[in-house]
């Protein structure tokens, strides 16, 4: 179980704070999941250049000399900048792909939490505020993103168990509450060709969406499609390339609330993530309705 | 002069601890607090006799099984507010979200926004009162007291319902297994003529409102009514 | 000379057993499942397939009597103001009022007092005969929230939430029009004479991340003074204890499928939940896994009977175990005594568990007054004391042969087991080898 927040900026003038607002909202959830924590910012991109977001247990290993070998067999410039336990590469927009499929033979370990023009993906073990300072979170800007605090229910507490999941090119997802069908709906997704890592079970709902989504359907649909083909109790927040969508299960027993203002729409399990946020006491503040998608985008 | 407990500065655990200790016959019956921001249990188990003015919005459970006072949220509530209430009087001035009032035994609930789903689940005898609307699943498995809604209610209002009584203003999205529209007595139209009193409605008259309650159906078990279950 | 063909002998079904011939008629002559009382009947692996390995050689037995052998336990130390202190390591389990009569529970209350131990509140709440004939009360906080009220949770010495229970995992309460008397219905908020339904989950969390909250409001409402206990009924014991700690639980208790209901679908019954034994490795583990073992204590109840289970418990890494349905038996329920009475129910002494007709002639799940008369709560106080302390001295008996000074020194390494099943479920190795099934890949 978990807390989640989400922030969507409609005011350009606080794009150099999402990074700071966006962690103290996380962190203000703690008490709901002290086991993991991670974030996803959609921050600014560079023209023609892509960004994918690794993850190492060994980092000095794994990163030393990385770049240059990667840069070499993609035939590009590649650049990285290093943050703990993770990396963010920077590639030509052409030669993601390449660089995707180059990286499992060049470094077997090494884990990619997302890829994509302007998304970053950083999660690891420990309580929220241990994880917003060991990748800078509090420093970063972007235009909007999305956090998860975990308490593990039924799969390991690893940093690969932590949301959010990446689900496609600039596309994650974050999960409070619990499936009951995921096992069943991981065998049909891997006989579709799907990749898991871990057996948690919303690894399984960002497959699901970006299965969906590569089958053609657009993000509504995968959305919607969440409804009757996942089962059990569930709150899911996701990230796109230009905004955020929010969907809640028809029982609806797992937390959600929204605040809007001229400068914002955010999205918390909890009132008191929204707090902090200025203007938050003439926001408008309401709870999502049951089995209907929401949708912001820039 | 209200006795001021800023949360910003002093533990929730103060405050209720203060609000505990309150001895008999004290004169510090009114209490003001500040900053909640969100905060969980505000106030909850009060047995005293004092008003309590809490300035912000609360998270979950405030009030919690209040007994004999009068809290005021200047600000929205989160899930389970008033829940399992004994007695006294909770008046939330914005929203309340889902479980409000839930379990309550007595004394009275006003929300002057709108309440989220699951308003007075498995009530037992509170009075609660809604200016807005409420939203889904509400007054499920309601056993006993009462439900007055101005505005709209959502799917499935009053699920397997007992001897629980409900007043709609407005539109019913849906209603839950064994319940249904029921007749509009003189008893009912003065007892919901003194609960709009009492939670400060005016210019709404009792006639507006369809009663609704259990069928009784489901009181003894009956294999053609299974499909209910 | 003839030779006629000599017929086979009559073979009855294994699959299409007796038993089930005639549940198939019932249901069809019916139209709704069987209703019933007790926990799973059905064979299952259990402390029988253990024995304890006592001191020869290599290990030193105690001698009884002037080589103490500890019983005590402490239950609640991690954040309650007042802990709960117990002589015996055996406590009373969670039972209504409404499914046992007032007299039984008063019964239950004596005989605790007297050895020392605690007994439960059930679905009904708290009784005054209850309250005042039980020297250690826990009050269980459910979904159904009947009679649920700040001043009898203040009075209470722990407060237990329960999440579910090992008869029915999943499942409410269930209480029908039979056994809602005046006064049951007036506890409970209800019509007298109506089917109580049950709410399987709580009405005002959902999660341990709520949960976490819940625990913190009744914390704040009790002034932090109380242990709060979480019960779960086996099913995913692992994950479940290792949600209950950090939702801030500080005793779990957790209930195998051989623990009783007073009324529940036979299916859920018999066909939902785990095996006590299978439950406490995976539960002790979580614990470990987050160094709370011994700091959040661990009750196990589901099918305990004698004090060669209350040991076993013990050894595989619980802090003390629960007592129901053998607690109703110790007071008198099922007694061949009534055997004439059974017959006339269609049952024999050892079998009834239609308790929720409320029909009991033992005079203990039942709300009718005559019957209710034929328990004498004093006496069968005294008889549960009995039984409590004959438990007692049979654990006891045991660690001293495993040369333990106290039973909660009895560890794992301690026992064996007869079956593969019990083995592996028990994590011990198979009597005479050194084989657990399932650890170091084989």
């Amino acid at each position: 179980m978990c807390g989640i927040v989400g922030l969507f900026l409609k005011d350009k003038a606080l794009e150099p704070k999402l990074g700071a607002m966006l962690s103290e909202m996380l962190v203000s959830l703690s008490d709901r999941g002290p086991d993991s924590a991670g974030i996803a910012i959609y921050g600014p991109s560079s023209k023609g250049k892509a960004k994918i977001t690794i993850q190492s247990a060994r980092p000095e290993q794994d990163f030393d000399g990385l770049a240059a070998e990667l840069g070499k067999v993609v035939a590009a410039k590649v650049a990285m900048q290093v943050k703990s336990t993770h990396a963010v590469i920077e590639v030509p927009a052409g030669k993601l792909e390449a660089a995707r499929d180059a990286l499992p033979a060049l470094r077997p370990d090494v884990r990619v939490m997302g890829a994509g023009d302007a998304v970053e993906i950083f999660k690891e073990v420990g309580l929220p505020r241990q994880v917003v300072e060991r990748f800078g979170v509090d420093a970063m800007g972007g235009t909007h993103g999305i956090g998860h605090t975990r308490m593990a229910t039924e799969s390991a507490v690893t940093t690969l168990g932590a949301h959010p999941f990446s689900t496609g090119p600039d596309q994650c997802l974050v999960h409070n509450g619990s499936l009951s069908n995921h096992n069943n709906v991981r065998r049909d997704l891997v006989r579709k060709g799907m990749r898991f890592e871990t057996e948690n079970d919303t690894e399984v709902a960002a497959a699901y969406i970006s299965s969906r989504l590569k089958d053609g359907s657009d993000l509504g649909e995968a959305l919607e499609g969440t409804l009757s083909d996942l089962d059990g109790f569930f709150t899911f927040v996701v990230g796109t390339r230009n905004g955020f969508g929010v969907v809640r299960d028809p029982i609806a027993c797992k937390p959600a609330v929204m605040a809007e203002t001229d400068q914002y729409v955010a999205f918390g399990s909890e009132y008191r993530a929204l707090a902090g946020l200025p203007g938050i006491a003439e926001a408008k503040v309401w709870e999502p309705e049951p089995a209907k998608v929401y949708f912001w985008e820039h | 002069m209200p006795v001021v407990i800023d949360l910003a500065k002093s533990s929730l655990r103060d405050l209720n601890q203060a609000l505990h200790d309150i001895p008999d016959g004290s004169n510090e019956t009114a209490w003001e607090v500040l900053n909640p921001r969100g905060s969980h249990a505000v106030a909850a188990g009060v047995d005293k006799p004092v008003s309590v003015d809490v300035r912000g919005s609360v998270g979950y459970y405030c009030g919690g099984m209040n007994d004999g006072g009068e809290i005021t949220v200047h600000g929205s509530a989160g899930p389970g507010v008033a829940e399992n209430m004994m007695s006294g009087v909770i008046v939330v001035k914005g929203d309340a979200s889902q479980y409000a009032g839930a379990t309550g035994r007595g004394g009275l609930l006003v929300i002057e926004g709108n309440a989220s789903s699951r308003c007075g689940i498995s009530m037992k005898g509170i009075d609660i009162v809604v200016h807005g609307s409420i939203g889904h699943m509400s007054a499920f498995m309601a056993q006993s007291g009462t439900l007055v809604v101005l505005g709209d209610a959502g799917d499935a209002l009053g699920d397997s319902i007992y001897e629980a009584k409900l007043f709609v203003r407005g539109a019913v999205k849906s209603l839950g297994a064994d319940c249904v529209k029921k007749k509009m007595k003189p008893k009912h139209l003065e007892r919901l003529r003194e609960l709009l009193e009492r939670a400060g409605v005016t210019g709404v008259e009792p006639e507006e409102f369809t009663r609704y309650g259990s069928a009784r159906k489901l009181y003894n078990f009956n294999i053609d009514n299974a499909d209910a279950y | 000379m003839t030779y006629r063909n000599p017929p086979t002998a009559p073979r009855k079904s294994a699959t299409f057993d007796d038993y089930t011939l005639s549940e198939i008629r019932r249901a069809a002559a019916t139209g709704i499942y069987d209703i019933r009382g007790a926990g799973a009947k059905r064979k299952l692996p259990h402390f029988d397939d253990l024995l304890f390995l006592g001191a020869s050689i290599s290990r030193y037995p105690l001698e009884g009597y002037r080589e103490r052998c500890g019983t005590e336990v402490v239950l609640g130390s991690r954040h309650a103001k007042n802990p709960i202190e117990l002589k015996i390591p055996i406590t009373i389990a969670g039972m209504s009022f409404g499914s046992l009569s007032g007299p039984a529970k008063e019964a239950l209350g004596r005989g605790a007092t007297i050895a020392g131990t605690s007994t439960t509140t059930g679905d009904g709440g708290m009784t005054e005969e209850e309250r005042g004939h039980s020297q250690t009360l826990v009050y269980q906080y459910l979904p159904s929230r009947y009679g649920m009220n700040p001043r009898d949770l203040r009075r209470a010495d722990a407060i237990e939430i329960v999440v579910g229970q090992g008869a029915k995992p999943g499942g409410g309460g269930m209480l029908l029009g039979q056994k809602i008397s005046d006064r049951v219905a007036d506890m409970r908020t209800l019509p007298k004479g109506i089917d109580q339904r049950s709410a399987c989950r709580h009405p005002d969390w959902t999660g341990p991340d709520d949960l976490e909250i819940k625990i913190l409001e009744i914390r704040e409402i009790t002034d932090w003074e109380k242990p709060i206990y979480v019960k779960i009924g086996g099913a995913r014991p692992y994950y479940d204890t290792a949600l209950a700690v950090k939702s801030g639980a500080d005793v779990v208790v957790l209930d195998g499928m051989q623990g009783g209901t007073a009324a529940t679908q036979e299916v859920f019954i018999e066909h939902v939940g785990m095996p006590t034994l299978a439950c406490i490795r995976p539960a002790v583990k979580a614990l470990q896994d987050l160094g709370m073992h011994r700091k959040v204590q661990l009750i196990v109840s589901g099918g305990i009977r004698n004090g060669a289970d209350v040991a076993k418990a013990l050894a595989l890494g619980a802090d003390a175990v629960s007592i129901g349905t053998a607690a109703l038996v110790a007071l008198g329920d099922n007694d061949p005594r009534w055997e004439a009475e059974y017959n006339d129910l269609g049952t024999t002494a050892g079998a009834y568990d239609d308790w929720h007709e409320g029909k009991d002639p033992a005079g203990i799940t039942t709300q009718d007054p005559d019957l209710m008369l034929r328990l004498d709560p004093a006496a069968a106080g005294r008889r549960l004391a009995n039984y409590l302390k004959v438990m007692t001295l049979e654990a006891q008996t045991i660690a001293r042969a495993c040369g333990k000074n106290h039973v909660h020194n009895l560890e794992p390494e301690d026992l064996c087991a007869l079956t593969v099943e019990a083995a592996a479920m028990a994590q011990v190795p198979l009597a005479g080898t050194d084989w657990i099934p399932g650890r170091n890949g084989y």
